[in-house]
């Protein structure tokens, strides 16, 4: 399949020249920049900029957030992939929309419903502080990543057709020993590959997160927001080393999705 | 399918309806509840106001333009990924997922800095007059590079599955080159093509990290509807955030399912060409992942 058909030999590499120029110029020159300008006054300000104590708490908040919505939206991905992928009902199609949805709603609007939901004049108004701290940026994040797992589950789900986890039953496991022992592990790897993204998702959002935050140094910066502030004080340096620790994770992910793709070929029973 | 036989189907449903119970569907109604506290006339008011009018043609205008531009150069990728061999293809086609990883505040100034009036390459666009960042056309930037992995990534996986003896058989039947690619090559690329189109088009719509560190934010020039949202958030005036939000809900929810149904059309029309289900991949391409829509 590889083979060119009937293309010139010109028209071949004219074509091999445009991708080629197109990641150069969209891709590699940028990441390049980035690297260069966090550097441009050599290591030890670049190791500064990314130890300073907001550097440090935008981390440990950036963590902290993914740990709590990534898990939660792959308990959700799991329970939506049994119910969609292996029963008809009806409204299961409205369901599969819905889960849809925080992909088709802009960030900046998804940070607005949960001030309208919990700002000082919101409908559930209460004394917990939720926006503008860091329960809402939890929720902000949780919601734009909802769709990653389930969406990478159901069609998994679906193509292994349910005759293992009914064999499993009529030989007598429980319920639960089926869940653990035939459906969790053959799903492993669109698992993984959901988890990754919506990872990769949580770390970097950015609009959504933005809206609830209330931009408190040292309190609701996620590495992100840090990085916004540092550029918008014209720190550029600065701005750029930190930039580069979410670079270097965004380059780690698309490794991932590539091995995780590569183990479960291999695996295709 | 073995509804009676497997168990577990009101727990799995009783938590995927709360869940997105909790954290879909009520903060989605708080936009509608808030909007009918305007009236009418008040609604027409904020999102006919010069300002957002502006905001939204310019964010459905850069939309359209980037989600063309990004189905060309998508096109020509896929292309490339599928039918040559040539060194550094396997780096590229890793790339291609880049923009879905990379935060987009970091995308935003990395390109800016690229393509600003001092940067690398922006420099030799400002020696032209041609300003890379500030300016409606580093939107379009900005939204092109979000936009190019939708389009590869939905229609790599058809043109994998194209039998290129169709254009050898187009060929030797007296077609050019060029005739076969367009008679024989295009139609078959065409759902997945539209669909990759109406994807980067409906993320174009709503984004906003990527967009504001490029786009200067002049109101009526460079401000796109997000950022006018953003900027009514921070006035407090949330009865025009909302507004100008549920005109943007509304327009993206048509996009969706115009996809979805577009999508399960061309399914169907192909289902003579369906894979037996040992050939079907056990991951489903990551586009579809990241914008749903299978």
């Amino acid at each position: 399949m590889k083979r060119a058909v009937g293309e010139t030999p010109w028209v071949r590499r004219s074509l091999i020249a445009i991708a080629v120029g197109f990641f150069v110029l969209f891709m590699v020159v940028p990441l390049g920049v980035v690297f260069a300008i966090a550097v441009r006054d050599g290591i030890a300000p670049y190791l500064a900029a990314i130890t300073t104590p907001d550097a440090k708490s935008a981390i440990k908040l950036t963590l902290l957030v993914a740990g709590i919505a990534v898990p939660l939206n792959i308990g959700f991905g799991i329970a939506a992939a049994w119910s969609l992928a292996r029963f008809k009902f009806p409204g299961r199609r409205a369901l599969l929309t819905l889960i849809d949805i925080p992909f088709a709603v802009s960030p900046v609007v998804v940070g607005m419903m949960f001030i309208l939901l919990f700002g000082a004049h919101g409908y559930l108004h209460s004394s917990h502080k939720i926006v503008f701290a860091v329960p809402g940026i939890v929720l902000a994040t949780t919601f734009v990543t909802i769709p990653f797992v389930a969406r990478a589950l159901i069609p998994a789900l679906e193509a292994r057709g349910p005759e293992q986890e009914l064999a499993a039953l009529t030989l007598g496991a429980s319920p639960w020993q089926t869940f653990w022992r035939v459906t969790l592990p053959g799903l492993r790897w669109p698992l993984a590959y959901g988890a990754i993204l919506s990872t990769a998702r949580a770390i970097g959002e950015f609009g959504a997160v933005s809206v609830v935050s209330g931009h408190i140094r040292g309190e609701t910066n996620t590495v992100p927001l840090h990085i916004e502030i540092l550029y918008n004080d014209f720190q550029y340096q600065a701005a750029f080393a930190v930039a580069t620790i979410l670079v270097v994770l965004a380059l780690a992910t698309v490794v991932l999705q590539r091995v995780v793709e590569w183990r479960a070929e291999r695996n295709r029973v | 399918m073995a509804r009676r036989a497997l168990p577990g189907f009101g727990l799995s449903l009783g938590v995927t309806l709360t869940y997105l119970g909790l954290l879909v569907v009520i903060p989605l109604s708080t936009i509608v509840l808030k909007t009918s506290s305007l009236t009418w006339a008040q609604f027409w008011t904020v999102v006919t106001a010069p300002r957002a009018v502006a905001s939204f043609a310019l964010s459905l205008g850069a939309s359209l333009v980037a989600a063309a531009i990004a189905s060309v150069f998508g096109l020509i990728v896929a292309w490339v990924l599928v039918r040559y061999e040539f060194p550094g293809r396997g780096l590229i086609d890793a790339l291609v997922d880049l923009p879905f990883a990379l935060p987009t505040a970091v995308a935003g100034i990395a390109l800016t800095a690229t393509w600003g009036s001092t940067g690398v390459l922006g420099r030799y666009l400002h020696a032209i007059g041609v300003e890379g960042a500030y300016s409606r056309l580093g939107i379009v930037i900005a939204l092109v590079f979000l936009g190019v992995p939708f389009v590869v990534r939905t229609v790599q996986p058809v043109l994998v599955q194209l039998d290129p003896r169709l254009e050898e058989a187009a060929e030797t039947l007296g077609a050019t080159r060029l005739q076969a690619f367009v008679r024989v090559v295009l139609p078959a690329l065409r759902p997945a093509i539209v669909t990759g189109f109406a994807l980067a088009f409906s993320r174009a719509l709503g984004e906003y990290g990527s967009v504001v560190f490029i786009s200067g934010n002049m109101p009526g020039k460079t401000e796109i509807a997000p950022l006018l949202v953003m900027t009514k958030l921070e006035q407090f005036d949330y009865s025009g955030a909302t507004a100008l939000a549920l005109v943007m809900v509304i327009s993206s929810f048509a996009i969706l399912i115009a996809i979805n149904s577009f999508g399960r059309r061309s399914r169907k029309r192909d289902l003579h060409r369906k894979r037996p289900p040992e050939e079907r991949p056990t991951l489903p391409p990551p586009a579809t992942i990241v914008r749903g829509h299978v």
